[in-house]
């Protein structure tokens, strides 16, 4: 497997702000990569470094294994679907997606053909001859996808592609997306702060924090393994247990994480621990309740169709030491 | 098909300049303003140096020559009664302008921000521009003809019986005088009448950004027309009001055709500094002069930025 | 009492605002037109249009209003180019001394005319530069730059950064980026100010009697005409060519920028 993007000791920093901060990355080519971060963890740094519209200050970025510390964005055959889009508001859907055509130097009959193409690929033949303003925010990300898609990118780089939709359209597009890179095989780096759209997307993900990754791995390692609290906080709605609660559940007196979908809820005698019911919450598909162990708030998923116990009663725990995961250090 | 390379290969100057200005954002900011600064810095702020230089010369009494050695004489010479006249005539006429301005401006400003919309707008829009960046001599003049003796101001009293109105206006001793044309009131008039738009623009400015809620809690609180002016709208002006004023009272007192062509040839610091540079060739006296609205703006500007008026321009 | 009618009282006051910001100027355009050339008599006691003729037939018209067309000219353009640079410097990046440069851009208009005129004829003397066609250029274009710098500023403003890096994202370079996102879209906006600049130029009458040394501008020479009236109504016709000469670009102005409010606020 060849490196499409490698990051050596890479940093960042803005004025005393550090916003990428010695990060080493390899995302492999033909990969659906996520960044995924909190707003200002330097994921979006790391995209406009490879994009060029950031210099490192420190350390080297390597693009197909060329170095581009010497290389201004126009030359990097990298692009990009900004998160705003940024169309070009004073011409047409067609000429925007055949501008990186024209500034190469494509005749104009080709670079049509090639523009109808590719709105042909993001469904929306027919409308090359409106003006950006004249479409809906799911149709100009699908321009600005079409944009980027006609330069035959050896990278594909989505800022947040898809903040600005809601709901229903960003479900459907985050389908669309996979699909085409799929197709197409180009690697894709997108950058979110949506924990599950990262999941349900990415190959492999790399969770951000104050300008330094905090884990990097497949999304059920970093679902299911979290390095850090910080990781198992931002990543799913995991249990964070202190290490006197880890004990509590049978473990190592250090921080743990526990998914509430591994607790199985019953009767209080001759299980390790119990906990007090001190919520309930119908979700459809089963409920989910919050319990008091230990003095800390632990959360369990009681299946549709099993009893639910009432709340203040005591109930009993039980679980496959297995998913009882161990983090490192505190952080 | 082999995959297009990762780096493109660079074509020709235009790329290797790019990338030149990529690799250094300074050198780019640097070409862009090095002609316009230069401009600035060399023929005005140049000329704002000669300008102060030249004040702190003297003129020879007996020969009438400049001489170029550095004195405060000059600077000595405005306190002399009559140039303080000179003086506190033009900060009155500035400051009684202004208020005029803010008078007349605050209805227009007012329905354009609040009431007018669609093509409303628009005509208010232009109704203001238009005047604003429209030949200022001519109307200057179109006020001539207005206050002449025998215009139409006289012709319009006569034909309401309104003479001795008028005749009474321009007894009042100090501001009246033979025709409005040749008084204070006039003079007054023409100037109100030329900057009025510089009060109206930041005015509606700062009255747009007043949430129409804002009003509608100060009248579900009970409070009266006026009271909802005085203790809500009005406060909320008057960042606009400020801005509005740094241009009417700037300009008030550096004009120098409107009362050479309205008023009663009384001179005001603008006129002093073109009658002393020109005819009377006292070069230091006029720069000095001029340095006069310069500290004024100054400290205006000062107090104006303090209250936040900026923010309405 | 906040309903979105306005009273009529502040409905009728801010028409009649708008009414006396307009009507003293088609006087005129009346005067042009009156049979009595050495007053300023209202009715007109008679209408004519022989003014039209005799003032095309005034020599000492045309060579100020040549001057007037050239001096705007050149000052408009350098004022377009200087303007133009120093807004993209400004909408680029945040650096070290960039509200100072905002302020002295601002200076030649924020200042009394007298002063910059003033300043100018004391640099003049002191460098001993002779009076020409250049001293009043010098002038013109330096309160003009404002003008195209505010609309190219508000029009930097308003196009989202990210135009220009999709450009270039998109494997275009400075020049291209340049000509074909930047230039189309700030197009309009420096159209608008170069006309303003244009009109502003072309009746400046300040700082032009500093500068001017023994030429006359069209200005000059109207505000000769005021000063010692010789024909009347010819100055009404003058007058009557100096404002369409400023009322036409004003208005190309504002149909160029009426989507946005870019000449709002732009003082002269």
């Amino acid at each position: 497997m060849t490196a499409a993007v490698e990051f050596r000791a890479v940093t960042r920093h803005f004025g005393n702000v550090r916003a990428v901060d010695g990060v080493d990355l390899t995302i492999e080519e033909g990969s659906f990569f996520a960044m995924l971060g909190p707003s200002g963890s330097g994921k979006t740094t790391c995209l406009r470094l490879i994009s060029g519209f950031e210099k490192p200050n420190d350390g080297s970025i390597r693009i197909f294994g060329q170095d581009v510390g010497d290389v201004p964005p126009n030359r990097r055959n990298v692009n990009t679907v900004f998160q705003d889009y940024a169309l070009f508001p004073h011409i047409n859907v067609r000429d925007n997606v055949g501008y990186g055509l024209m500034v190469k130097g494509v005749d104009r009959r080709t670079r049509n053909d090639r523009a109808e193409e590719m709105l042909a690929l993001v469904k929306l033949s027919g409308y090359g001859d409106r003006k950006p303003a004249q479409l809906s925010g799911g149709q100009r990300q699908r321009v600005a996808l079409a944009r980027a898609l006609v330069n035959e990118p050896r990278v594909l780089l989505l800022d947040e592609p898809l903040g600005a939709l809601d709901l229903k359209l960003r479900e459907a597009m985050q389908d669309e997306l996979k699909a085409l890179q799929a197709r197409l095989g180009i690697t894709f780096i997108f950058v979110t702060h949506d924990q599950g759209e990262a999941l349900s997307m990415a190959d492999r993900l790399a969770v951000f924090n104050e300008g330094r990754i905090a884990q990097i791995g497949t999304p059920n390692d970093v679902y299911a393994r979290p390095r850090t609290r910080f990781v198992a906080d931002f990543v799913g709605s995991s249990n964070v247990l202190p290490p006197d609660v880890t004990r509590a559940f049978g473990g190592p007196a250090a921080w743990a994480s526990l998914r509430p979908e591994s607790l199985h809820v019953g009767v209080a005698e001759g299980a390790t621990p119990t906990g007090t019911v001190t919520g309930l919450r119908y979700l459809g598909a089963g409920s989910r309740l919050t319990l008091d162990v230990a003095g800390a708030e632990v959360a369990a998923l009681v299946p549709a169709g099993q009893p639910v116990p009432a709340t203040g009663s005591t109930v009993g725990l039980r679980f496959d030491p297995a998913s009882l995961h161990v983090m490192e250090g505190e952080g | 098909m082999s995959p297009a390379p990762a780096i493109l290969p660079e074509r020709g100057l235009a790329d290797r300049l790019t990338a030149l200005f990529w690799r250094h954002p300074r050198l780019l900011l640097a070409v862009l303003l090095t002609p316009p600064l230069l401009w600035l810095g060399v023929v005005y702020l140049g000329s704002l140096a000669a300008l102060l230089l030249q004040s702190f010369y003297s003129i020879d009494e007996f020969s009438g020559v400049v001489k170029e050695e550095f004195t405060l004489k000059t600077y000595g010479e405005l306190f002399r009664a009559q140039n303080m006249d000179i003086i506190i005539r033009t900060l009155l006429m500035s400051a009684v302008v202004t208020v005029g301005c803010a008078i007349l401006a605050f209805p227009i400003a007012y329905y354009a921000a609040r009431f007018a919309r669609g093509k409303w707008k628009a005509i208010f829009y232009l109704g203001v521009m238009l005047p604003l960046w429209s030949s200022y001599l001519v109307k200057v003049y179109a006020w001539k003809l207005i206050l002449a003796k025998e215009g139409i101001v006289t012709w319009a009293a006569d034909g309401m019986g309104l003479v001795p109105v008028l005749d009474a206006v321009l007894s009042i001793p100090g501001i009246g005088g033979n025709s409005l044309s040749t008084s204070y009131i006039g003079t007054f008039l023409v100037f109100v009448y030329i900057w009025l738009p510089y009060m109206i623009l930041p005015m509606q400015a700062a009255l747009e950004r007043v949430p129409t809620s804002m009003l509608e809690a100060s009248a579900d609180l009970g409070a009266s027309r006026s009271q909802t002016f005085r203790t809500v709208i009005f406060p909320l002006a008057m960042p606009g009001i400020i801005a509005g004023s740094i241009f009417t009272f700037s300009l008030t007192m550096g004009d120098y055709i409107i009362p050479q062509i309205v008023g009663n040839s009384s001179r005001f610091i603008g006129l002093a500094v073109y009658q002393l540079q020109g005819t009377a060739g006292n070069t230091p006296l006029a720069a000095a002069f001029a340095v006069v609205p310069i500290v004024v703006m100054l400290v205006y500007l000062w107090v104006a930025k303090r209250k936040g008026a900026f923010d309405a321009l | 009492m906040h309903s979105d009618r306005a009273s009529l009282s502040l409905r009728a006051s801010a028409i009649a605002g708008l009414l006396f910001l307009h009507l003293p100027i088609l006087l005129i355009f009346l005067y042009a037109f009156t049979t009595e050339e050495k007053s300023y008599e209202f009715p007109p006691p008679g209408l004519t249009l022989q003014w039209f003729g005799v003032a095309w037939s005034r020599e000492d018209i045309w060579p100020p209003l040549w001057l007037s067309l050239w001096v705007a000219s050149i000052s408009t353009i350098l004022a377009m180019i200087l303007g133009t640079l120093v807004s993209a410097a400004m909408a680029q990046t945040k650096f070290f001394g960039r509200e100072q440069i905002s302020l002295l851009i601002l200076l030649p208009i924020a200042l009394p005319g007298v002063i910059t005129g003033m300043a100018l004829r004391s640099a003049f003397s002191i460098m001993d530069i002779p009076f020409s066609t250049w001293t009043i250029i010098l002038g013109h274009a330096t309160f003009c730059i404002v003008i195209v710098y505010n609309n190219a500023v508000a029009r930097f403003r308003r196009l989202s950064g990210g135009v220009m890096e999709a450009s270039a994202d998109l494997g275009a370079n400075g020049f291209q980026t340049f000509r074909y996102v930047l230039l189309p879209n700030l197009g309009t906006a420096l159209l608008a100010g170069g006309m303003l600049a244009f009109a502003l130029s072309f009746d400046e009458v300040i700082v032009t009697t500093f500068t001017a040394g023994q030429q006359s501008t069209l200005p000059i020479w109207m505000l000769q005409e005021l000063v010692r009236p010789r024909q009347r109504p010819v100055t009404n016709v003058v007058a009557i060519v100096v404002f369409i000469a400023t009322f036409v670009p004003i208005l190309i102005a504002y149909y160029l920028t009426r989507n946005g409010s870019d000449i709002a606020g732009s003082g002269k």
